[in-house]
């Protein structure tokens, strides 16, 4: 099965990893340790995940503002998710991805599907092409 | 960089993204125009002031962000407040953690100072003398002060975070979107409390808990609360606040009779039929207390943490009433109040700290217990009668939480065990 969809962009970059599907929002901050790359948050339902190199698919941030600096700062550690797929767009995890590139020239591009989010299933693989200057965003389930 | 094909610059403001006023300029500039793409702003719109909530410590990160501004010569254009940080400039003594982050914490808030920000160093800036009136436009940051600017003071702002407060203090500018823009504000989801009685209504511990249930129900709706007594004050609209950005990211909530945007349910709904409404029963609001932290009446507690977002004059008042009126001859446990460095001095001029100061309460200025290191490393169990120290302090500092009334906090100091009192909740 090959799922691809258009999708919004919101930061730039391309990458690939094994989807993960949050079945609730998440705050990064108090909800995310960036040095483990675990999710933290004992009431959410994926409490222990590792977010590191996955393709992230959340409905939509939450909580505090604080959040953009641990995207940054898991950009920093190379514990940030590959790419983060997001349900609506949430500017506080788009901005962590912008600072993280300012700041060490590392890419977690972010694009928002603006809807439902697309079910994963047992896919290997996911991959985000997310070009905001041109436009252009996509996602693709392999 | 070429700003997104959406936006609209003026000359002088694609001057300074060219680096006309400075390389630190460019870089708050790139930043400010790249979100401004993410909003979906065709423009840009001055502000008047900014909250930075940037000055926290939570990694190099921040620390790296704030000193390439400071090398690159930033300086803020609008008058800018501190959100708190890691460690009480005051109390130095009280931070627990590795000495580390302690000088980490610090330099941080060097930066932020050495680019011109006041050292407030509070999550309740709306609790200072000049606060923004409303209609007028701001960066805010801190999800809790955002909540508040927007819906008690019926102040602009969206829903900022770190990097961004202060990039946008630096150019003086936001993106005109989110809740900048009229037809963001408009209420669309009803919490009708009509069902609830008066006794429940009156009750302190009701107020973070209707936050943390109508947080949870929101999913992303502006929620519009019908039917909370006209006396609501101040305190309570900030518990309510922190609570429902908390547990659902909500940047603004209008609650009708209280908050200027909702004179009339009408208003508040912008003249729409809502999309949602939702009846609150008493079981709802019972189940969303329990859901914010109990523990069976007798449990040792290792804590007890008030002043979440930072305790007002006014809660400074409440205390004081509570403990003349319970009068406890000492606590047997730590209890911990966190404030801002202003209403502390100002507390402590009026006399509302004498009482607690000869019991051993700890005041904590300038940060928060429940985002850095001061209850002892071996604590587990803590109360606390804030719907956010609730939520958020077993992932932050990994204690188990007690939430209960100011008074319920003071009677289980008193015995260094939780104390439930059912009075209002039966």
């Amino acid at each position: 099965m090959v799922v691809k969809l258009e999708v919004r962009p919101l930061t730039p970059g391309t990458a690939t990893g094994a989807p993960l599907r949050l079945a609730e929002p998440l705050s990064f901050w108090g909800g995310f340790d960036a040095e483990t790359g675990r999710v933290i948050d004992v009431r959410h339902p994926q409490h222990g995940e590792v977010l590191s190199g996955r393709v992230l698919l959340m409905p939509a941030g939450r909580g505090s503002s604080s959040g953009s600096a641990l995207l940054a700062e898991a950009l920093r550690l190379g514990t940030a998710p590959a790419a983060i797929v997001l349900g609506r767009v949430d500017e506080i995890i788009a901005l962590g991805a912008v600072v993280g590139e300012e700041l060490y020239g590392r890419r977690c591009p972010v694009v928002s599907v603006e809807g439902e989010l697309p079910e994963v299933g047992a896919a290997a693989a996911a991959t985000v092409r997310s070009d905001p200057d041109a436009g252009r965003g996509e996602f693709e389930l392999v | 960089m070429s700003a997104p094909a959406t936006l609209r610059l003026t000359a002088e403001q694609r001057a300074v993204l060219d680096g006309a006023d400075g390389e630190a300029a460019a870089l708050a500039m790139r930043v400010v125009c790249r979100m401004a793409g993410v909003a979906g702003a065709s423009r840009l719109r001055p502000i008047a002031s900014a909250h930075i909530d940037g000055c926290i410590y939570f990694g190099v990160s921040m620390l790296d962000f704030a000193e390439r501004l400071v090398e690159l010569g930033a300086e803020v254009r609008v008058p800018t407040t501190s959100n708190v940080g890691s460690i009480d400039l005051i109390h130095p003594e009280l931070f627990q953690g590795d000495p580390a982050t302690a000088a980490g914490a610090r330099k941080l808030m060097d930066a932020y100072v050495a680019m011109g920000c006041k050292a407030t160093w509070t999550c309740a800036p709306y609790q200072l003398p000049a606060r923004p009136g409303l209609g007028e436009h701001v960066c805010w940051a801190e999800s809790n002060a955002i909540v508040f600017a927007n819906s008690v003071l019926g102040a602009r702002t969206d829903r900022y975070g770190d990097f961004m407060d202060i990039c946008a203090a630096i150019v003086g500018l936001v993106p005109d979107a989110g809740l900048h823009r009229d037809e963001n504000r408009r209420g669309q989801i009803v919490f009708d409390l009509s069902g609830l009685g008066e006794r429940l209504l009156a009750a302190d511990a009701f107020y973070p808990a209707l936050g943390h249930l109508i947080g949870k129900e929101a999913e992303g709706e502006l929620p519009v609360i019908v039917g909370l007594p006209g006396e609501v004050d101040e305190d309570r609209l900030k518990a309510v606040g922190a609570s429902v950005a908390s547990s659902g990211g909500v940047a603004m909530f209008h609650a009708v009779g209280l908050t200027p945007e909702a004179r009339t349910l009408e208003a508040a709904l912008g003249g729409e039929p809502p999309r949602r409404r939702i009846p609150v029963t008493a079981a709802m609001v019972r189940a969303s207390r329990d859901a914010l932290g109990q523990m069976p009446p007798g449990t040792a507690l290792d804590a007890v943490c008030i002043g979440t977002p930072h305790f007002s004059l006014t809660e400074f008042a409440k205390l004081d009433a509570v403990l003349a009126d319970l009068d406890p001859p000492a606590l047997a446990a730590p209890f911990y109040v966190s404030t801002g460095r202003w209403v502390w001095e100002e507390a402590r001029r009026r006399g509302h700290l004498d009482r607690a100061e000869r019991l051993g309460v700890t005041v904590v200025v300038d940060t928060c217990t429940y985002n850095t290191r001061i209850l002892s490393e071996d604590a587990t169990r803590a109360m606390t009668n804030s719907g956010k120290w609730a939520y958020y302090a077993p992932g932050n500092i990994g204690v188990e939480v007690a939430f209960g009334s100011l008074r319920e906090c003071v009677l289980s100091a008193a015995t260094g065990r939780v104390v439930r009192e059912e009075g209002e909740w039966s």
